[in-house]
């Protein structure tokens, strides 16, 4: 008899074995054999339904940045497949790229770096509405609209002004304005609030997380700050030098890790409170070089509890309880 | 918020100062000043020039007035042993110098300017080829090219712009493909590109405009080179016959052997015109330098 299994829902982003390598050195050194490769991101395989929001965790170097590239197609995957409801993001041109452009959108870390100088608000506003296509008569509506959903207040007044004239928290709005205006369904935000002074991060921090929820979006949030993932998503995936370590539910990561390298994460977070299970993992000090990783394992040259196998053989991602653990300890 | 309305600068203001000239620097401003009088002299040449300066002239004892003194029967600056008028051909040489001049240095900004831009936006296969034709074009030795493409084409001043336009772009093209390197790199760009603007959109709003000083800069050092090859070449006997410029006088004076007649008049004006123009081309060069890289604070 066959059970009656409702069939899982279609995910929004599927991400299947992704891989961007980067060639270090000359064309010349490559002939001499001495050319070696950096493997920022190295077989990365994860799936977002829609509505979800996931943190990429991990420390700098890691990966996540570039992860987060990949799936807005700024870079191309050297090997592996990401799709996109179902159409795979190697394959958009033309048309069905501009598309793509219009439905996923990215919120930038430094927002001074991330708008033009030279342009005003509005035609740094009106940038995706042309591309889109709207009707220039449309478009000083929707850049209000865009702009009150970010909760800017009274808009009217930054239109023609520049971003120097603007402060971080101002300006960080703006590029979400400028992400949302499209009302895209799926949005990457690289550490939207790690340039911007402790006391705006909330604000915007705030926003984001209302605007998620209002507009129904899919998003990726991207930080090396697990407190702030822990603040604004459900799920988290903990990478280390391109590749997962751990991918599970908020939660159950931040109360009890299972992989070394998360909870050497997890206790690096100072607790302000005396119940937290807070026994701080010696890891060494730095990651390795990114064009020498170790063998099997990328994590057991830092690891306190790696053994043999760890040098021969790279754990696989396999489901450990409510999430899953690339570790041979599980 | 000040609720006063100024008065919108008009189109000419509004040129002057998208051009940012360099007006805090004494040197940019004398050399804008000597250009401004160039240019002016270059206009209304027809009206300057009391002869045509090819036009034959006679005293009026119907003499041929060859080799005649500065002032003598109202030659302001004397005559040349075919007897023209010196100070006719400097006023028109002004022109044609500065018609070479400038198409010379518009054509090296633009071709320059959009190998840059390609170059650097674009990288991979599109950068290498066009960096090795730089490369080809660095190892041209650049009078003997001119010569050369003079001896195939017909003499004419379209030569030396066509063969510093062939050439000169190297260095332009170079320092403006390192420049859009970093600026293809700023988060801007790539805001732009997850906006959906295309590869020409990009390169034309976010990146030309902050090349365009640069453009500017590499565009006026042309300008002299530009007149002195022309110089170079008319001296050297490759010129247009037809056309009367600095480096044609002093061609003329020289197979005149003007030098051995003391015939100072006739070749100090046109080599001192030379040095002039030239000179004020650097200054120009120096004040734009000053605005664009303020840290070497001479």
């Amino acid at each position: 008899m066959r059970l009656a299994v409702s069939k899982p829902p279609k995910p929004l982003v599927s991400v299947k074995d992704a891989q961007l390598h980067y060639r270090v050195g000359s064309a010349f050194s490559a002939m001499r054999g001495h050319s070696s490769v950096v493997k920022a991101v190295d077989g990365v395989t994860f799936e977002i339904q829609k509505g979800e929001s996931v943190g990429l965790l991990g420390e700098s170097g890691c990966g996540k940045t570039s992860m987060g590239r990949l799936l807005l197609k700024l870079e191309e995957a050297t090997g592996g497949e990401i799709e996109f409801a179902g159409d795979a993001l190697s394959g958009l041109k033309g048309p069905a790229l501009k598309r793509y452009r219009a439905k996923a959108q990215l919120i930038f870390q430094n927002p001074f770096e991330a708008v033009n100088p030279r342009f005003t608000i509005r035609a740094t506003l009106a940038e995706p509405l042309e591309n889109a296509g709207i009707p220039a008569a449309e478009r000083e509506g929707r850049i209000i609209e865009a702009l009150e959903l970010v909760r800017l207040p009274q808009p009217q007044q930054y239109l023609d002004r520049y971003p120097h004239q603007l402060s971080g928290g101002q300006l960080q709005r703006v590029v979400m304005a400028r992400a949302l205006i499209l009302q895209p369904d799926f949005v990457v935000a690289d550490e939207p609030v790690s340039m911007l002074d402790v006391s705006v991060r909330a604000g915007v921090l705030n926003v984001f997380r209302d605007v998620r929820d209002r507009l129904n979006l899919t998003a990726i949030y991207i930080s090396h700050d697990l407190a702030l993932v822990r603040y604004v998503c459900e799920r988290t995936i903990v990478m280390y030098l391109g590749r997962i370590m751990e991918d599970g539910p908020t939660e159950d990561i931040v109360h009890e890790p299972l992989h070394p390298y998360t909870k050497a994460l997890v206790a690096a977070v100072p607790v302000p409170h005396p119940d937290q299970s807070h026994d701080p993992l010696p890891i060494g000090r730095g990651a390795p070089d990114p064009r020498n990783p170790p063998s099997g394992c990328v994590f057991r040259d830092r690891c306190p509890l790696a053994f043999d196998r760890c040098a021969k053989e790279a754990p696989a991602l396999r489901p450990a309880g409510s999430r899953k653990v690339a570790c041979h300890l599980f | 918020m000040l609720d006063t309305t100024l008065p919108r600068p008009g189109f000419v203001a509004r040129f002057f100062r998208s051009l940012r000239l360099p007006l805090n620097d004494p040197f940019a401003v004398a050399g804008l000043a000597i250009y401004a009088i160039f240019i002016l002299t270059a206009i209304f040449a027809d009206a300057i020039a009391p002869y045509d300066p090819t036009e034959i002239l006679y005293t009026p004892n119907y003499d041929l007035a060859a080799d005649l003194r500065p002032g003598e029967d109202g030659f302001i600056l004397g005559t040349t042993s075919l007897g023209r008028d010196i100070f006719s051909q400097i006023v028109y040489g002004t022109r044609s110098a500065l018609l070479i001049g400038l198409t010379a240095a518009f054509m090296v900004a633009l071709i320059g300017s959009i190998v840059g831009l390609v170059s650097g936006y674009f990288g991979g296969w599109v950068d290498a080829l066009l960096m090795r034709l730089a490369d080809v074009a660095f190892g041209i030795p650049f009078l003997p090219f001119v010569i050369v493409l003079a001896a195939f084409l017909e003499p004419s001043i379209w030569n030396v712009v066509i063969a510093m336009a062939l050439v000169l772009w190297r260095d332009t093209g170079r320092v403006i493909r390192s420049q859009v390197l970093t600026l293809r790199s700023r988060s801007y760009v790539d805001a732009a590109r997850v906006s959906g603007s295309s590869d020409f959109k990009i390169i034309l709003r976010h990146i030309a405009p902050n090349i365009l000083p640069l453009s500017f800069l590499y565009g006026s050092i042309a300008i002299g080179w530009a007149i002195l090859t022309e110089a170079s070449i008319s001296f050297l006997g490759f010129g247009d016959p037809q056309s009367i410029s600095w480096g044609y006088m002093l061609q003329d004076a020289f197979a005149s052997q003007a030098l051995a007649k003391q015939a100072y008049y006739w070749f100090v004006p046109p080599g001192v015109c030379i040095i002039l123009v030239v000179s004020a081309g650097f200054f120009i060069t120096r004040g734009y330098e000053n605005l664009l890289f303020p840290k070497l604070g001479r």
